[in-house]
C-alpha cells in the first residue's frame, strides 16, 4: 500500500499551483496512492542488471551542429502572450505587497 | 534599506571560522543556445532570439548543442574534473516568469564533470587548493525588468518585463566543495577563485567571461562555526555577485553580519540574499524551503550523455596552458617585478602586453604603454583597454619612440589619433606632421634666440647654474611646438650656451 498523504498531495498541489479542494485532495490521494502502487509493480521485476532508464530509446550522443537558425518574429513570439508591453512579455507583479 | 549591525572584522575572526562556498554560472559563448538554434546575442532587441522550444511552447523540443558539450568537457578538465562516461539532463521545476518553460533543464545527480580541484594563489603566496565537487551543464533563465515602484527593484513593483533572448543560452555551473581554513583571508580566497575560474574560461575560448556583461557571475555561501565547535553554522548563499570586488565584499560582509548576529545571541536564516553594489551590503531573499522542492526528474525529451573515453583525450589535448603556470613563465620571460606584472594582470591585459612584445617591442614599453596611456585612455572612454586599439598598433608605436622619429609626448598623440581611426601610427604621424625635429639647425637658430632673449638666465648657466636651463628649454620646446627631444634640447642648450658670446 501506498504512502501518498493529504498533506503530500496538498504540497504538491501548492508548488505546482493547482488550487484544489478538500474532495479533491482526497480523491487525488486515493487515485496517485493507485499509481504509485502500479508503478511499483515494477520494481519487482526489475532486477539489479536492469539499470533505470528515462528514455525508451537506448540511445545516447543525439547532437545537433552549432548552427544559428531562424527564430520566430517578435510579433510570432508575443503572440501566445496574455499581455506585452512593446517587445516584452509583460506579467504580474511577483512579490506581493509586504 | 536597514542596515544590519557588523561585527568588526578582526573580532569576528576570533570568534568564529567562516566556511565558504562559491557556485560560479559561466555563460558559453556557443553561436546557438543550448537546446535550440536560436542565437545565443543579446543586443538586438528584446525576444528577437526565441522559438518554441526556448519558450516552452507545445510541440517545442529540445536537441542538445554539440559545441556546448565540448566546452562543458574542456572546462571540467580544465578543473581537473573527471568526465562522466554517462550523463542526463533533468527538469528542476519551478515556477518564475524568467523561466518560460516552468522549468529549467540542469543536471542533478549525473552532472557532466565532477571531483575536480583548483589551486589558487593568494596575493601573499599562499596557495590554496579548492575542490570542485561538480560542473554541471543547464540554460539560462530570460531577463526581468520591474517596472514601477519606487526602486525599480523587485520589491514595490506593479508589474515586470521578460525578455526571453537569454533564455535557454548554455550555462556551466560550477560548484565548490567547502571551503575551510580560509580563515582571514575568506574575502580574498572568493575573489581570488572567481578570478582563477574567469582566466580559466577565457583561457578556454568558451566564454566571453565579462563578469560586467554577466557572462560569469557568483552565488557566495558563507556560514560561521564557532570556535572550538564542530558543528557547521547555517548558511547563507549571496546570489548574483558580478564582480570580483563585489565577491570579496560581499563575503567580508557577511562574515561580519553574521558574527554580530550570533554574538547577540540571534540565529541566521538559512535564505538566499541580494548584494547590493552601490551600498556594498546584502539584504534578505527568499527563504530556502518549500521554494527548494523542485521535483527534479530525469529529462524524459533528451537521451543520455556519454562521452567516448577517446572524445574526452582528445578534448583534453586542446587544452591551454594553464593560466596560472602560464603567468609564471610570462612573468619570468619579461623580468617584471611582482608589482609590475600584478599591475598587468589585474588590468587583464596579460594578452595584449604579450601580443605586444610578439610583434617586436620590449617587454617594459609594452608595459608602461598599455598600463600607462592605453589604460588611462580607456577609463575616459569607460572601455576595456585591449579593446580600444590592437597590440600590433601599440608595436608600432613604440617603435617610433626607440627610433627617435616621436618623443612620449608626441606619441600620445599619435595613440590619441590611432585610436580615432586616424590610421597606423605612421600614418597618424604623417597625417598630422608630429615628426620630431632632429634638425639640429633648426633646435640650434631657436636655442640661440631664446638665450638672448633671456641674458639672465644666460649668465645664470654660465655661472655653472644649470638648472637654470630649463626656462630656455621651455622656450625652445615652445617655439618647437613640443616636436623636439627636450634631452637633445637640453644638450645643445648647454653647448650653445658655453660657445654664445
Amino acid at each position: 500500500m501506498s504512502e501518498i498523504t493529504a498533506e503530500q498531495v496538498a504540497h504538491l498541489a501548492n508548488l505546482a499551483r493547482i488550487d484544489l479542494s478538500p474532495e479533491e485532495i482526497n480523491r487525488l490521494t486515493t487515485e496517485l496512492g493507485q499509481i504509485v502502487d502500479s508503478v511499483a509493480k515494477v520494481a519487482e521485476v526489475a532486477t539489479p542488471d536492469v539499470p533505470a532508464t528515462s528514455h525508451p530509446m537506448p540511445l545516447t550522443n543525439v547532437f545537433r551542429p552549432d548552427t544559428v537558425v531562424p527564430s520566430l518574429t517578435v510579433e510570432q513570439a508575443l503572440s501566445g502572450a496574455p499581455d506585452h508591453d512593446g517587445d516584452k512579455f509583460r506579467v504580474p507583479a511577483i512579490l506581493d505587497e509586504e | 534599506m536597514k542596515k544590519a549591525e557588523l561585527m568588526d572584522y578582526d573580532k569576528a575572526l576570533e570568534l568564529f571560522e567562516p566556511v565558504l562556498g562559491f557556485e560560479v554560472h559561466v555563460e558559453l559563448n556557443t553561436k546557438t543556445k543550448m537546446f535550440c538554434g536560436c542565437a545565443n546575442e543579446f543586443g538586438q532587441g528584446a525576444n528577437t532570439n526565441t522559438c518554441p522550444t526556448c519558450l516552452g511552447l507545445p510541440g517545442g523540443l529540445p536537441q542538445v548543442n554539440a559545441k556546448a558539450i565540448e566546452s562543458s568537457i574542456r572546462l571540467g578538465l580544465a578543473l581537473g574534473c573527471e568526465i562522466a562516461e554517462y550523463s542526463r539532463f533533468a527538469r528542476k521545476n519551478y515556477f518564475y516568469p524568467d523561466t518560460a518553460k516552468n522549468f529549467q533543464t540542469s543536471q542533478y545527480d549525473e552532472p557532466i564533470a565532477f571531483n575536480g580541484q583548483l589551486t589558487i594563489e593568494l596575493e601573499s603566496g599562499r596557495l590554496v587548493t579548492v575542490d570542485i565537487e561538480r560542473a554541471h551543464m543547464e540554460d539560462d533563465a530570460g531577463k526581468l525588468t520591474h517596472v514601477g515602484g519606487a526602486t525599480g527593484r523587485i520589491q514595490g513593483a506593479d508589474y515586470s518585463l521578460v525578455d526571453y533572448n537569454r533564455g535557454g543560452v548554455p550555462l556551466v555551473e560550477i560548484v565548490t566543495q567547502m571551503i575551510e581554513g580560509g580563515e582571514a583571508d575568506a574575502p580574498e580566497i572568493g575573489r581570488t577563485y572567481v578570478a582563477a575560474i574567469r582566466e580559466i574560461v577565457k583561457g578556454l575560448g568558451v566564454s566571453n567571461a565579462r563578469m560586467e556583461e554577466g557572462n560569469v557571475r557568483c552565488d557566495a555561501n558563507v556560514s560561521l562555526r564557532p570556535r572550538g565547535s564542530n558543528i557547521l553554522g547555517t548558511r547563507t548563499e549571496t546570489k548574483n555577485v558580478n564582480s570580483l570586488r563585489s565577491v570579496e565584499r560581499a563575503v567580508r560582509y557577511e562574515i561580519q553580519r553574521q558574527a554580530a548576529l550570533l554574538a547577540a545571541g540571534g540565529t541566521i536564516t538559512q535564505e538566499t540574499r541580494h548584494w547590493h553594489e552601490d551600498t556594498g551590503i546584502t539584504s534578505a531573499g527568499r527563504p530556502k524551503s518549500d521554494a527548494d522542492d523542485y521535483r527534479y526528474f530525469p529529462e524524459p525529451d533528451l537521451v543520455p550523455v556519454a562521452p567516448s573515453r577517446e572524445w574526452v583525450e582528445e578534448l583534453r589535448a586542446t587544452l591551454p596552458e594553464p593560466p596560472a603556470a602560464r603567468r609564471k613563465r610570462l612573468q619570468a620571460d619579461w623580468g617584471f617585478a611582482n608589482l609590475e606584472f600584478q599591475d598587468v594582470v589585474n588590468s587583464d591585459l596579460l594578452d595584449a602586453v604579450e601580443a605586444t612584445i610578439a610583434a617586436g617591442s620590449a617587454a617594459q614599453a609594452a608595459r608602461k604603454w598599455w598600463t600607462g596611456e592605453v589604460a588611462r585612455l580607456a577609463n575616459v572612454a569607460g572601455v576595456a583597454a585591449d579593446s580600444l586599439v590592437h597590440p600590433v598598433q601599440v608595436a608600432a608605436l613604440i617603435e617610433l619612440v626607440v627610433a627617435g622619429t616621436l618623443t612620449d609626448r608626441l606619441a600620445r598623440q599619435v595613440l590619441e589619433g590611432v585610436i580615432a581611426g586616424e590610421g597606423t601610427p605612421l600614418e597618424v604621424v604623417e597625417l598630422r606632421g608630429l615628426v620630431v625635429v632632429s634638425d639640429d639647425g633648426a633646435l640650434i637658430a631657436a636655442i640661440d634666440e631664446a638665450l638672448a632673449a633671456q641674458p639672465d638666465v644666460l649668465a645664470k648657466i654660465r655661472d655653472g647654474k644649470v638648472q637654470a636651463a630649463g626656462a630656455v628649454i621651455g622656450a625652445v620646446m615652445k617655439a618647437m611646438r613640443g616636436q623636439a627631444d627636450a634631452a637633445r634640447v637640453r644638450e645643445l642648450v648647454l653647448e650653445r650656451a658655453g660657445t654664445a658670446q
